[in-house]
């Protein structure tokens, strides 16, 4: 049955893709060109490429599309329920769990200690966004964006939705 | 009675706004939405404290799948329960992914050109600001809690965990929160080296 295979295709990607979207790609690519044949590896590229010019996360756009392409619109929910919905299951059971007991100093300390941790992660994304934007338009075009949004952002309080849409047009005008 | 369904429709809608806002400015895939989705949910509508916020990105972290429909779905459920959940992870997923089944056709002329290129490569640098200023205001907020040593220490450790010995950040953060929960008070934080990097 065609919902049961979309949904094992896109559950097994979700569970084992560590690290979050992107890192799931070569599973659904695994599940979706190599196990079940539902299109070739150009087709799936394709599919890819279009996904990475679009806006939103990555793993539920493949999902998504690709399930609608096999199963329709029912398809589409399948393949993007089974994609989400076991780790966020997860999620909210052990964040409820923590919430219950939020006052408890065990739990206060969890969440002191945390903290740094998180804020090396988000650190360290921060820099391979960093790395990859070097490599693809050059240092000067990166240390300028970088101060630009920079000062936007904290100095003047530039609301983050304009300062992502600003740099958007001027990628358009200026790296096209 | 009216009042109360009414405030329930008003956050129905923040909860779908909130999101879609992060789905459609979320360029470059689910890492990048983070700043965004702190932006809505702790300065915007205040639903939760950078504390909390801080707790839910690290469990997010330390569970597989992708990161960004896991927060749309745990603080939509957290604002309205079980249609929060629903309304965050549609807000967040449907239009991107309707763009692509309407406009495939059309879309994938586009895809290689270079404006797009341009836009992709253009916002890079920008959420990368994003990402280190909220990086840094976790390392402020914790900072300014009495424990110094012990943002220091932890810090220390999970970044050299990370940059040097290439440890899963899901090792690290199940590693920090099963050692405060079961250190005992008043242990040294040194004791924590060897339950994280085994």
């Amino acid at each position: 049955m065609i919902y049961w295979k979309l949904f094992v295709a896109f559950f097994i990607p979700g569970i084992v893709g560590y690290g979050g979207g992107p890192a799931s790609i070569p599973l659904i690519q695994n599940e979706v060109v190599n196990r079940y044949h539902w299109m070739t590896l150009e087709q799936f590229g394709e599919i890819l490429a279009l996904g990475n010019a679009l806006p939103g996360p990555i793993a539920t756009k493949m999902a998504g599309y690709i399930g609608y392409e096999v199963g329709g619109f029912l398809g589409a929910i399948v393949a993007l329920f089974a994609t989400v919905g076991p780790s966020l299951l997860a999620m909210i059971l052990f964040l409820s769990l923590l919430y219950r007991y939020r006052n408890s100093p065990k739990i206060q300390k969890m969440t002191a200690m945390i903290r740094p941790v998180v804020g090396i992660l988000l650190a360290v994304i921060a820099f391979q966004f960093f790395q990859s934007s070097w490599e693809d338009i050059g240092i000067l075009q990166t240390v300028v964006l970088i101060l630009v949004s920079l000062l936007l952002l904290e100095k003047w309080k530039v609301h983050p939705a304009w300062v992502i849409s600003g740099s958007l047009v001027y990628g358009v005008l200026f790296l096209a | 009675m009216s009042d109360k369904s009414g405030s329930k429709w008003k956050k129905a809608v923040q909860v779908f706004t909130a999101f879609f806002k992060v789905g459609i400015l979320g360029y470059g895939g689910g890492p990048s939405s983070i700043p965004l989705v702190h932006q809505e949910v702790v300065k915007k509508y205040r639903w939760m404290n950078d504390g909390e916020f801080s707790d839910v990105l690290a469990l997010g972290n330390a569970l597989p799948g992708p990161i960004a429909t896991k927060m749309a779905g745990y603080i939509g459920y957290r604002v309205l329960g079980i249609t929060g959940c629903i309304l965050g992870v549609l807000a967040m997923v449907l239009p991107t992914v309707l763009l692509m089944v309407l406009f495939l056709s059309l879309l994938s002329a586009y895809k290689a050109s270079p404006k797009v290129q341009g836009m992709t490569g253009a916002v890079t640098p920008v959420v990368g600001v994003m990402l280190a200023v909220l990086a840094y205001s976790f390392f402020k907020k914790s900072w300014e809690k009495k424990e110094k040593s012990v943002t220091v220490t932890v810090g220390l450790i999970s970044a050299a965990a990370i940059g040097l010995l290439d440890i899963h950040p899901a090792v690290i953060i199940g590693g920090t929160l099963l050692f405060a929960l079961f250190s005992k008070e008043k242990k040294p934080v040194t004791g924590e080296k060897e339950g994280k990097a085994s």
